[in-house]
């Protein structure tokens, strides 16, 4: 059976695991043929615009909406009582983050408003633009109130407690510990320490939001059709909070227009529109305008790490010791919580070296912001900078080549499976493999030659590393174990029709990494057919079997495993009825490019679809006890390991012009590992989307906040992302460790390159400005910050 | 609420006149009004270009140009293009080289990178990355892109238009 995934078996008939087979869903999408939410148009549409507050902090007061609602075509207006009556509230802990508190959360709020854009009523109207007019004719009394913003005094008694009955804005706060950390530090031979910074900021989806709820009274259903990585998630949400039964849920994502993490949570307005959709009876659509996703999709990695390293004379790593301290506006983010993301620097910091003692603090606090949640990568890019940063550090204060210093410290190949100090079980990695494969791609020496003879021109270029490990493929200790309703297990039912053409119905959902594209791969080659017979099916809680849909790395190690066990379920159930055709025995049969094959002489014996047409046109002709099921249902989940870790590492080449503080970025490596590889293509696109995204982090994205907390750069373009010109050329490379916990051997491959790029640039700037003496370790890398590392800007 | 103007011009080959109203925004006319869903709205203002189609032979951004003025224009979307098999070398190098993910950014890029290779059809990498530098995609980090557009022009000048 293992033949199946066997990488020298690629030239057999249907063996498309590990080749480059395009997506089946590209040819739509490029002739403009794709079908987002805002697509979709039902009969009686209406449509929700929200009144959003222009305060960060503030007490609701009169509403009055008498001038909105005298436009012609407008319908309704909402409030946040109104809808509270018919919503049971939230509020966003986990068991196992012991003595995280929230507050519970409404679709709108009653009292108080918490941060600007969070909506406050809901004006519904025949069209978007008649609602908008209405929305901002709603007059509204607030009285506004003292704000926390800074997360730095969020804990300080003279802040204002957002929610009085958690007594303070205390979240969440842990410590991870292991060794004798102050020990080692008082035996160091050298110690390096800084104080990093990650910038706030935000996913900015090129489609929106986006959702239609439609509510039929008659049946009684609710309809949605969702632009979500997470359908039947969302359909376990609609259900509790609504008061409907699970079953009179259904969520169906179409295509979705990126997520990267932001189309993974709960949000309040979008649970107004199911709620409006179930009081009115009607279907309701709401798209967010880019205004209202600057302010209300999730923000993410608003982190100041204060750390410390500490080294012996050998050059080794003996500790490590960092003080995170994270805002997440004013409620954590339902039903993952925002928590996570400084529960995952705790964990991740320091993943890839060996050493022994080590202690990181995360203090969770709420502040009058748009709350935070889960962000491609979650965690990753801030303790991959942090940890990169300390270890060049070490590296400079040893005198060491940066890439010696990492092969001193790297955990070795062959001392799997082991347990990291911060306590995270790694299967097997590849961290000195990786590490000369990069080298290796990158011509490190001539690099190093190259950027002396520029120095010398007044060129200031820069060389930076940063070795990662990536959580893939999550069990149930990420969310299941804490209480919340998220599926780390998923399924795929895979059938033959009578045309002996094949249906794979999956729960792990397509955002554009290539979901479908995969499952196909996979089904065709396990159930033995050409790839172009095999349609998938995502995205609809009615029709897939049920899953945790596509997040933190899972679609093709959970998915694909799901996918691989049933497709070979299907050929073993064809397989037999074939044996009782042809009068033999199913060991002695294979399928072959449609065709049941001798296992041997690999000689055609029978179609697929004369199989198929026997089974379901004339299963009068064979044996009455026969069983003839051409359609199973596996389902996978990891079981050994929490998380199936990955790793790889990455290298920035850059120039920086001292003079404006501009960088340039010249080239991008990356080798990384994520176990079996399905589709050459669809991987090195995901690390180089992945990179690019880590990129604008480092350089250019960053939601400012005035002190009052009003978001200053609310509109694309203010708030600056990567675009073509800026960006480099970006080479992969690949090393293959599978993990063994399935069949396909698959891990994630999504969010290596968010996870390690920043740590790159930043350690390719410092080591630009090695020779003034300049260092940052503040993202983003905006020229005035490079220009203050040089003394010749004021550092704001 | 709007003032209404009464407006005549051609979308994809075909006349399309309607009364609009004075603020409705091009990008918006061809969603709501004709069901073209194929140009996407972004950043309404004018950033993105996820809404990027044709005006008289021009790439413009559907969400600057008001449907009002457009008396007498020709207009082209992703749709118009593709059923004409206009763009189908760029749009085949697009799928060949993963070159578009989500594909909400797709059709306006498309539309910029034919405009580019149509008045410079062998550009450099450097080029066809400042050209497209006005349309933002987050999935791709523009390596597929760029290589699929500069794909394209190489197949071109193997194979001279045939007239």
């Amino acid at each position: 059976m293992n033949e199946i995934i066997d990488p020298g078996s690629v030239d057999r008939p249907n063996s498309y695991i590990g080749k480059s087979v395009p997506r089946p869903n590209a040819a739509k999408l490029v002739e403009g043929r794709g079908q987002y939410v805002d697509d979709l148009l039902l009969p009686r549409l209406l449509h929700v615009a929200f009144v959003r507050s222009p305060h960060a902090h503030a007490k609701i007061g009169n509403l009055d909406a008498s001038a909105a609602l005298r436009l012609p075509g407008v319908r309704r207006l909402f409030t946040g009582s109104e809808l509270a009556q018919h919503c049971e509230p939230w509020v966003a802990v986990l068991a196992h983050l012991k003595g995280m508190k929230s507050a519970p959360q409404l679709p709108l709020p009653l009292e108080r408003a918490t941060w600007v854009g969070e909506a406050v009523a809901a004006v519904v109207a025949d069209s978007r633009a008649v609602a908008e007019d209405a929305a901002a004719k709603v007059a509204v009394a607030y009285e506004p109130l003292p704000a926390a913003v800074d997360m730095e005094t969020a804990l300080d008694p003279a802040s204002v407690v957002i929610h009085p009955l958690l007594g303070d804005n205390l979240c969440f706060e842990r410590l991870n510990e292991t060794g004798k950390v102050e020990e080692a530090f008082a035996a160091a031979h050298r110690v390096v320490e800084a104080t990093f910074h990650s910038g706030r900021h935000t996913g900015a989806t090129l489609e929106p939001r986006s959702i239609l709820a439609d509510y039929n009274r008659a049946s009684g259903k609710l309809t949605v059709y969702h632009s979500t990585q997470a359908p039947h998630m969302m359909q376990g949400v609609f259900a509790k909070h609504l008061r409907l039964a699970e079953g009179d849920v259904r969520v169906i994502c179409t295509d979705v227009g990126g997520s990267y993490g932001i189309k993974v949570h709960v949000y309040p307005d979008e649970v107004a529109v199911a709620v409006i959709a179930k009081l009115m009876g009607r279907p309701i659509k709401f798209i967010a305008d880019r205004l209202e996703s600057f302010v209300s999709d999730i923000h993410a990695r608003d982190h100041r790490i204060k750390a410390r390293m500490a080294v012996d004379a050998q050059g080794h790593i003996t500790a490590i010791d960092i003080d995170d301290l994270t805002g997440i506006g004013p409620y954590s983010v339902y039903p993952r919580t925002s928590a996570v993301e400084g529960n995952q620097v705790v964990n991740l910091v320091g993943g890839p070296y060996a050493f022994a003692n080590f202690r990181a603090k995360t203090t969770v606090v709420f502040q009058n912001k748009t709350p935070t949640c889960q962000y491609r990568a979650v965690g990753h890019p801030i303790a991959t900078a942090v940890t990169e940063g300390l270890v060049d550090l070490a590296a400079g204060a040893l005198d060491l080549d940066p890439v010696e210093f990492r092969r001193r410290n790297l955990m070795k190949d062959d001392s799997y499976p082991r347990t990291s100090p911060a306590g995270m079980k790694f299967e097997g990695l590849s961290h000195e493999q990786s590490l000369d494969t990069l080298v290796g791609m990158m011509d490190y020496p001539a690099l190093r030659a190259e950027q002396s003879r520029l120095r010398a021109l007044g060129v200031h270029r820069g060389i930076g590393f940063a070795s990662f490990i990536e959580l893939t493929n999550p069990s149930p200790f990420m969310y299941g174990v804490g209480g919340a309703r998220i599926s780390a297990q998923d399924g795929c039912s895979v059938r033959v029709d009578p045309d002996g053409s094949v249906v794979a119905a999956t729960g792990v959902t397509e955002q554009g990494q290539g979901t479908e594209a995969i499952i196909r791969q996979i089904v065709a080659e396990a159930v033995g057919v050409p790839i172009d017979w095999v349609r998938v099916l995502t995205g609809d809680t009615l029709t897939t079997p049920y899953g945790g849909g596509t997040w933190a790395c899972r679609g093709a190690g959970i998915g694909g495993e799901a996918a691989l066990q049933a497709g070979l379920a299907v050929k073993q159930a064809a397989l037999r009825v074939a044996a009782a055709m042809l009068q033999g025995k199913p060991d002695a049969l294979d399928m072959s490019d449609g065709q049941i094959v001798d296992a041997v002489s690999r000689q055609p014996r029978l179609p697929l679809a004369e199989l198929a047409r026997i089974v379901y046109f004339r299963g009068d002709t064979l044996p009455p006890d026969l069983p003839r099921e051409l359609m199973q249902t596996r389902h996978f989940i990891t079981k050994q390991y929490p998380f199936a870790f990955t790793n790889g590492v990455q290298a920035s080449w850059l120039e920086i012009d001292v003079e404006t503080g501009m960088i340039r970025l010249i080239k991008h490596w990356c080798v990384e590992d994520c176990g079996r590889i399905i589709n050459p293509l669809l991987v090195d696109e995901q690390v180089r989307g992945g990179i690019v995204q880590g990129l604008g982090g480092a350089l250019y994205e960053h939601c400012l906040y005035s002190p009052t907390g009003q978001l200053l750069n609310a509109s694309m373009a203010d708030y600056l992302v990567p675009m073509a010109a800026e960006m480099p050329d970006i080479e992969v490379g690949h090393v293959e460790t599978p993990t063994k916990e399935s069949l396909l051997g698959a891990k994630g491959a999504g969010e290596a390159g968010t996870a390690g790029a920043p740590a790159a640039v930043m350690n390719a700037i410092n080591d630009a400005l090695k020779p003034f003496g300049a260092k940052v370790f503040a993202q983003p890398f905006t020229p005035e910050r490079i220009l203050a590392a040089l003394g010749k800007a004021k550092a704001r | 609420m709007s003032r209404e103007v009464q407006v005549t011009f051609e979308v994809n080959g075909e006349p399309v006149s309607r009364r609009v109203e004075a603020r409705q925004h091009l990008i918006d006319f061809l969603r709501l009004e004709l069901g073209l869903t194929g140009s996407h709205t972004g950043c309404e203002h004018g950033v993105c270009g996820a809404c990027t189609v044709r005006v008289d032979g021009r790439i413009v951004r559907g969400c600057l140009v008001l449907a009002a003025s457009l008396e007498g224009a020709k207009v082209e979307t992703i749709e118009g293009l593709s059923d004409a098999n206009e763009i189908r070398d760029l749009q085949d190098a697009f799928i060949a080289r993963n070159a578009c993910q989500c594909g909400y950014c797709t059709p306006g890029m498309l539309l910029t990178a034919a405009a580019l290779l149509d008045s410079k059809p062998q550009p450099t990498r450097a080029e066809i990355r400042e050209y497209l530098a006005g349309n933002y995609c987050r999935c791709t980090g523009y390596h597929a892109i760029v290589d699929a557009v500069e794909a394209t022009a190489a197949a071109r000048a193997r194979q001279p238009k045939q007239d």
